[in-house]
């Protein structure tokens, strides 16, 4: 596996797009800091751009990839390699240079504008992490739709709609949700909805860093066991954690019953 | 008159023995062992100097104007049996005691250092601890409160006492305390013309200071760090709130300053960082905002019906998760000239003014009253967009809400 | 070398096999003919492992290879449509296929004899269609594997080059080895075929030589006999 994923990476680092993904971070970076001229806002703004931007484009550079590789696939298929392998190493070379694209990208603006000697250094940490979380689920699941539809077109529509779903309708089903059943005591709920997206995971770890002071104003019981201890930080890193490694298993388990 | 009369006292002391004016040592091997018996046998304008030692005494009643000195902090142990030394005249000083275990009880109010109807008081330096109510004081005017550390052991509100109490109480300046862990750290109740400066209170059960039916008072360069919430400022008027720091109250019912049935108050120049709500406001007329700085607060600036002629000037809203929250759709109050950090406008003028006017009260706010559970869409892209519709053409939100100038940088 | 029994595989509703036994043991050149659809490439990467069926054993050098890969090692292929990963050169392509497999190659001798030094350090994607194929031979002939399987090999070559795969089969064949190919080119299939086995419906309607093939059919031109028996079972 390890050597697919060499060459894999390979194949991305000298790929355009990794490129454009990378020039995109930088200067959405240079451009935020240049317009706000203050770390810690600019992280927060960052924040708020990350969760819906990283979760797009590790899903589109996922299918896109997958489509495009395939005759790489074929080729790898006939030779004496694993199958789970393959898909893997090509996962993780696809989600690795997205991650390392966004860490640098992102890195060098703030790095240069004074990163470690200001107090936003936690908050922008928790940013690279979560976004680096972000790319490989979105990117395993990206895969998992591409495998699963030979028809590009399709693939493309299915990924494009489960991002736009997962970043902007389940949210809007959510509050609905919310607001009709506001009679009844809903923190569990909450908590539990925003937990099954993992958009809405991610957001929910910024929060824990950004808004605690907010979150904190509610009274719920659930809640505030939630928010006002660790358990919120560990129960929320362990449930991305388990988010990210579910798309690979499907991947893994997929691939072995696909033919080409 | 008063400084004068410090100066005799401070003259008479240092020359150990005068006219009219002597000083009796209390500790375990002087003439004298027991500082109630020190205390009877002075006449006025004496010093009593209590040595190095503990003495279990409480009931200790200052009946003439003398001082109590204590010399290398000495302890005074009530050992709970009720109020230790309560001052009845007028010109006492208490100075550099260590008072411990003040009785708690549930009928009568007792105090470490309790002064009745006496003028020209000074307490300084006193350490209490394990206490019920530390220094209370009632209708008494021109007096000081220095330098004292005030440190309880409150879990509730209903067994514990307050730090200092004023109570019908005028001209006192209460300056450079640390009050911790009582229930209200600093408690005022029909008390005016009071200057509170330069204390630190934090950790109480309760409020880090409390105004009841209390006027033309000011506070300036206090800290109040996580109380159950900061200030609250109840049924008074003409209160000046100058260059304090208001800290770490988080809570479902925790703000920074709690402001209620306030008139003509005036809040300039002070630091309301990591608050639940930095400032929750009911039923205020002509309160003037000016030059503070709201940072990182769940909620800058809550505002609960019935507030008018109120003035939000250049103040900085930085990093707040909801800037100006309203329940109502009626507005009286300008916000005007402030920063905010969450503001999106443009200044192609150049002139430090933003072209379009911000809005700072969110539609997602205005749900969040609603339902509090709808606080976890916080930061969410479907969130945004909904803001930005409400932003475009307000529904539900007061529509002539705006700082028609916002600032383009932090003051 | 390659035994399968009742091998089936349908794509949705599509039946591709139907039931195919075919046992290989000698070394030697075999075609794999029949109509478009027929399931000529479907068989192939069912040995190879791409396509997982739906039924029946297929076993490679004696044992099943059902959940396994390392018999692939022993395997040469050269896949029908010559596409390859476009941000590779085709020395990288052709040195990762070696550092892949983990075997001795003669990648040199067969670049020097397709004539692909100009091209080694072009990218893939920038190619032209033979070039490609040439490409795609070495890759197949570089590793010395008792089976090859050359789907379509002749695609895109230029009568010089057809003349040396011809000789490269030849080469293979002479130390013993057994090729399954499949092509559309008869003539190429009259040449270098031992052994004919045709699939019709998902089904092998016919195995044995070109020899025996032209007895059945009664025909003497062996593209004759092939177009014939398609038709046979629509006349019998």
């Amino acid at each position: 596996m390890l050597k697919i994923l060499k060459y894999s990476f390979y194949d991305l680092m000298r790929s355009r797009w990794s490129y454009v993904y990378f020039l995109f971070y930088l200067l959405l970076g240079f451009v935020l800091l240049f317009l706000n001229n203050d770390l810690s806002k600019a992280v927060i703004t960052l924040m708020n751009v990350i969760i819906v931007l990283v979760p797009l484009i590790g899903t589109i550079f996922g299918v896109m990839y997958f489509y495009n590789s395939r005759e790489f696939i074929e080729l790898l298929l006939a030779q004496p390699l694993k199958r789970s392998s393959i898909f893997l190493g090509q996962f993780f070379g696809v989600a690795t240079s997205l991650t390392l694209s966004l860490m640098l990208g992102l890195g060098i603006p703030f790095v240069l504008y004074g990163l470690f000697k200001s107090d936003a250094i936690w908050n922008f940490s928790l940013l690279l992490v979560t976004g680096s979380f972000l790319t490989f689920i979105f990117t395993g699941l990206a895969f998992n739709i591409a495998l699963s539809n030979e028809n590009k077109i399709k693939g493309f529509g299915y990924a494009v709609l489960l991002w736009l779903f997962l970043a902007v309708i389940y949210d809007g089903l959510f509050l609905l949700s919310l607001i009709i059943f506001e009679e009844y005591p809903l923190d569990t709920f909450s908590l539990a909805a925003a937990m099954a997206n993992p958009i809405d995971l991610s957001r929910t770890l910024i929060l824990l860093k950004l808004d605690i002071s907010a979150l904190l104003g509610y009274t719920g019981a659930v809640f505030k066991q939630f928010f006002g201890t660790n358990s919120g930080l560990i129960i929320s890193f362990g449930l991305l954690l388990l988010w990210a490694i579910l798309p690979i298993w499907s991947l893994s388990y997929k691939s072995r019953r696909k033919d080409f | 008159m008063n400084i004068r009369g410090l100066f005799i006292l401070f003259f008479c002391t240092i020359t150990g023995s005068g006219l009219w004016a002597k000083t009796i040592e209390v500790c375990y091997s002087c003439e004298v062992a027991s500082v109630k018996e020190a205390i009877a046998m002075a006449s006025d304008y004496d010093t009593v100097l209590v040595k190095k030692g503990t003495y279990k005494e409480y009931n200790l009643v200052i009946d003439k104007p003398m001082t109590l000195l204590g010399k290398g902090y000495p302890v005074i142990d009530g050992e709970d049996k009720g109020e230790i030394i309560t001052i009845t005249s007028d010109g006492v000083t208490v100075d550099g005691l260590f008072i411990i275990n003040v009785g708690t009880s549930y009928t009568s109010d007792y105090a470490a250092i309790r002064v009745i109807k006496s003028k020209n008081f000074l307490i300084q330096n006193v350490v209490l601890e394990k206490l019920f109510f530390g220094i209370y004081l009632e209708k008494s005017q021109h007096g000081k409160v220095y330098n004292n550390k005030i440190v309880g052991d409150a879990v509730e509100e209903f067994n514990s006492g307050n730090g200092i109490q004023l109570w019908y109480c005028q001209y006192v300046d209460i300056d450079g305390n640390i009050v911790q862990h009582v229930r209200d750290g600093i408690y005022l109740e029909f008390s005016d013309n009071i200057n509170i400066s330069n204390n630190r209170s934090s950790d109480n059960v309760r409020y880090g200071l409390h105004f009841m039916f209390s006027n033309n008072d000011t506070y300036q360069n206090n800290v109040f760090e996580n109380n159950g919430a900061g200030v609250a400022v109840m049924f008074s008027k003409e209160i000046k709130m100058i260059d304090n720091i208001f800290r770490k109250n988080w809570g479902p019912t925790s703000y920074g300053l709690l402001l209620k049935e306030i008139n003509d108050a005036e809040i300039r120049g002070n630091t309301f960082e990591d608050n639940t709500t930095g400032i929750t406001v009911e039923g205020t007329n002509r309160v003037r905002y000016e030059k503070n700085d709201f940072i990182n607060n769940g909620w800058a600036l809550k505002v609960r019906g019935a507030c008018y002629g109120n003035i939000v000037i250049n103040n900085n809203f930085l990093y707040n998760s909801f800037d100006v929250s309203y329940n109502s759709k009626l507005n009286d109050n300008v916000f005007d000239q402030n920063f905010w950090s969450s503001y999106t406008g443009y200044d192609l003028d150049k002139n430090g003014i933003g072209d379009v006017p911000y809005r700072p009260v969110k539609l997602f706010s205005y749900i969040v009253n609603r339902t509090p559970e709808t606080i976890i869409m916080l930061r969410s892209l479907f969130m945004d967009i909904i803001d930005f519709s409400e932003k475009v053409s307000p529904v539900f939100t007061p529509d002539k809400l705006i700082d028609a100038n916002p600032l383009m940088k932090k003051l | 070398m390659i035994g399968i029994t009742d091998l089936h595989k349908k794509y949705g509703k599509n039946k591709v096999l139907t039931g195919v036994d075919l046992d290989i043991t000698n070394g030697g050149i075999y075609a794999i003919l029949g109509p478009n659809g027929s399931g000529k490439t479907t068989l192939i990467k069912s040995v190879l492992g791409m396509v997982i069926p739906d039924a029946g054993d297929i076993s490679v050098f004696d044992s099943s290879i059902k959940g396994k890969w390392k018999y692939r090692k022993e395997i040469n292929y050269l896949p029908q449509i010559a596409n390859f990963p476009n941000n590779l050169s085709v020395k990288e392509l052709i040195q990762m296929i070696i550092d892949l497999r983990q075997k001795p190659s003669e990648e040199e001798q067969l670049i020097s004899l397709l004539e692909l030094e100009p091209f080694l350090d072009k990218k893939l994607s920038t190619l032209s269609g033979g070039t490609k194929q040439k490409v795609n031979i070495v890759m197949a002939f570089m590793f010395d594997s008792p089976l090859m399987i050359l789907d379509e090999p002749t695609t895109g070559l230029d009568p010089a080059s057809l003349i040396q795969l011809k000789e490269l089969i030849q080469k293979e064949k002479s130390k013993g080895k057994t090729l399954l190919i499949t092509s559309h080119i008869m003539q190429f299939v009259e040449e270098v075929a031992d052994e004919i086995v045709y699939l019709l419906e998902g089904n092998i309607y016919f195995q044995g030589s070109i020899k025996e093939l032209k007895e059945k059919t009664k025909e003497k031109d062996f593209e004759h006999a092939i177009a014939a028996i398609a038709n046979y079972k629509t006349h019998a």
